[in-house]
């Protein structure tokens, strides 16, 4: 009896939460799509070249995808996966994050050195910013007043007050910083250094470092952990870090910067997402060219779902 | 001799609050002129600008972390003639800065860091391979960013190894490179427990555009069967003949075909495309190896100045050989320094002209401290007495 309870109540539940993993295969140009509930590839769309940031609107009506080899940003209608039209984006957009505003894309240009923010209402660029050599993790505050920039060459968070559209601060961090992210309600700022092998934690006060975090993967050298992307569960306690080619993912203690276990996935672990109640988390392995389902809860690899070659980005959208 | 002063413009002012105090940084660069012995083909001329061209792109990536942090890079650049003396253009050049990198052969690499000017002068070598710079001949003023022939000779033999290519045989030129790089072939071969089963001198005077097909064959005939033939033509003279005219139809590696080298223009992962478009942008040709070494020492002062925000000899070389310094050259992971020798520890790529073979070290080559030192001399091997 209690066991057809928890059944129905499974039932109910689930179709809440039905919705879609969109991975970029920069490879491939396509983008694959996963089903959350059955965990296979039920679409394929194609994209402009060499695909790689994937993010969509607020209210999921439209995702952009960064062309990079095609220098434009496309939006493309996730319903039928046509293209409706492309953003100007600078060249070679490889990353980028959306304004709470809506509105307001903030692109990092690689080969450029720039940062571009264009509206995507009326499709013109608003500003352009002068940050360090390859740019590449964005990242915007919960309220919208900061925008992050890390450059990868230059090594730095570079800080854009998104009022004057100027940078306000640039702070240093190991070497070739990936990804940025805002934490505890935008009071904290985390940055992954690919090749110095941490994570950095900034105080988004007065932008000084309260933190890093290291990472040691039994029976892999130091030298090939390498933290890129990154994502915090619901309560924002624990964040996963995808490290690389030491194809794990780290379960960090948000609150201690903690390591507290390390997850097998496929090979060269990139980006990541979770489905909606975030009780499942999606990697993109670019080497293996697969993604790798993690169990939240459990902190076990699940499932492998083979996409296009060399699976970059992941965003989450929700179908119910 | 032609003489350039290249200021990396600040563009805009010192952006952000984190500007730190003004440091001013100057690198000499210095071309020294070498002979080169004719070739059999003209196929792939010199650039003029080789090396230099790799310090410039150095530059800018300076430039551009530096406007952030107050910090200015400029490059003294002397480009010598047939004919001019390399040791007073670089006393010259002492006098102006105390940073130098140097694309020269040894014994002028030596002269030079042996001059008085150079005692508390700090030089990189961006060009010459020699084993014993690393060795005997290292200089506590001189780092190494170009890998040594060791280095490149090593990873080819842990792909021997590893693809199981045991039986070797090797042909080697005349000239004094083939020569070095045959010596450090076969300790490479010994250090990883292969030997050659043959060995022969290519001494050949007839145009081989006209004759390869007729005589390699004969040639490698006498070497009767093996895995793989080495090839030790470091000038890049006779070895583009020899592949697919030998009497076996087997691999040819070393010099020509199957290749070790600091860089080439097929890495395109870890970040690589980036550096790759931004060179053939600024200066509309391949990154050589030769470029990728003056670029790395252009980064390397860039980077410990970055970190340490100074710009003096004695604080920049510390933190140059500390376990603190880090430089990301593109090549999947951190490059650091060699603190028995000087040399720029990094993977070496194993690469055909059109795409990369693989990366050494190879998984399973494996070593106490760190994988990258499987490959050229290890502490114990160097009897460099000059960084203690």
């Amino acid at each position: 009896m209690i066991r057809t309870a928890t059944l129905i109540c499974g039932l109910l539940v689930s179709p809440v939460w039905a919705g879609e993993i969109w991975v970029t295969n920069e490879k491939d140009d396509t983008v694959s799509i996963i089903s959350t509930e059955t965990l296979e590839v039920i679409q394929t769309y194609p994209t402009g070249e060499r695909p790689r940031g994937i993010t969509f609107s607020k209210d999921y009506s439209v995702v952009y995808i960064c062309a990079s080899d095609s220098d434009a940003v496309q939006v493309m209608d996730p319903n039928t996966g046509e293209i409706l039209h492309d953003l100007p984006s600078g060249e070679d957009p490889e990353q980028f994050v959306l304004h709470p505003n809506d509105r307001h894309l903030y692109i990092a240009n690689e080969d450029d050195a720039i940062t571009t923010v264009v509206d995507t209402e009326t499709r013109r660029v608003i500003a352009q910013i002068d940050v360090g050599v390859e740019p590449e993790g964005m990242a915007v505050s919960p309220d919208g007043k900061i925008a992050i920039t890390t450059s990868e060459t230059t090594n730095m968070a570079h800080w854009i007050d998104t009022e004057t559209q100027e940078l306000f601060a640039n702070t240093l961090v190991d070497s070739r910083p990936r990804h940025a992210e805002f934490v505890a309600e935008g009071t904290q700022l985390w940055v992954s250094s690919e090749i110095g092998g941490t994570i950095t934690i900034f105080d988004v006060a007065d932008q000084s470092e309260i933190g890093k975090i290291d990472f040691e993967v039994q029976g892999v050298h130091p030298d090939r952990v390498q933290p890129v992307g990154f994502e915090f569960t619901a309560d924002e306690k624990t964040a996963f870090v995808a490290l690389g080619p030491s194809n794990h993912v780290a379960v960090v203690n948000a609150e201690t910067f903690e390591v507290e276990d390390y997850i097998l996935v496929g090979r060269r672990v990139w980006h990541m997402d979770f489905n909606g109640d975030k009780t499942q988390l999606f990697t993109t392995n670019g080497v293996s060219g697969d993604v790798t389902v993690i169990d939240v809860a459990s902190r076990t690899a699940v499932k492998t779902i083979k996409v296009g070659r060399f699976p970059w980005g992941a965003a989450y959208r929700p179908t119910e | 001799m032609g003489r350039n002063l290249l200021i990396a413009t600040v563009i805009g002012a010192c952006v952000g609050s984190t500007a730190q105090s003004d440091v001013a940084l100057n690198i000499g660069y210095l071309s020294v002129f070498e002979p080169q012995p004719p070739t059999l083909s003209n196929l792939d001329p010199e650039p003029a600008d080789i090396g230099l061209a790799g310090a410039l792109t150095g530059l800018s990536d300076n430039a551009t972390t530096g406007r952030f942090l107050g910090h200015t890079y400029t490059l003294t650049d002397v480009i010598l003639q047939e004919g001019d003396d390399p040791l007073a253009a670089a006393a010259d050049l002492f006098a102006e800065t105390r940073f130098l990198i140097v694309d020269a052969p040894a014994e002028t690499l030596l002269a030079i860091a042996d001059l008085p000017q150079a005692q508390d002068a700090l030089l990189f070598n961006a060009t010459a391979g020699d084993v014993d710079l690393r060795r005997d001949g290292c200089r506590a003023n001189v780092l190494h960013t170009v890998t040594s022939d060791a280095m490149r000779t090593d990873a080819l033999a842990q792909i021997f190894v590893k693809r199981r290519w045991d039986d070797l045989v090797m042909i080697t030129g005349t000239h004094p490179q083939d020569v070095a790089y045959a010596d450090a072939m076969r300790a490479s071969l010994t250090k990883f427990g292969l030997a050659l089963s043959g060995e022969k001198t290519w001494a050949f005077d007839a145009d081989m555009r006209r004759a390869a097909a007729q005589e390699v064959p004969l040639f490698t005939q006498e070497l009767g069967d093996y895995d793989v033939l080495v090839v030790a033509d470091e000038l890049h003279d006779f070895g583009r003949y020899i592949l697919y005219n030998t009497w076996q139809a087997r691999p040819v590696a070393g010099s020509e075909g199957l290749t070790a080298v600091t860089w080439s223009p097929v890495i395109e992962q870890w970040g690589a495309a980036q550096l790759q478009s931004r060179f053939e942008e600024a200066h509309s040709r391949d990154m050589t190896s030769q470029d990728y070494a003056a670029w790395a020492a252009m980064r390397t002062l860039g980077e410990a100045v970055t970190r340490t925000d100074a710009a003096d000899v004695q604080t920049l070389r510390d933190y140059i050989l500390s376990d603190d310094f880090e430089l990301a050259g593109f090549k999947g992971r951190p490059l650091t320094y060699r603190d028995w020798n000087g040399q720029l520890r990094q993977p070496i790529a194993i690469a055909h002209p059109r795409a990369l073979v693989a990366q050494a070290p190879l998984e399973g080559f494996l070593h106490q401290t760190n994988e990258l030192d499987t490959l050229g001399l290890d502490r114990p091997e160097s009897n460099c007495e000059a960084f203690e």
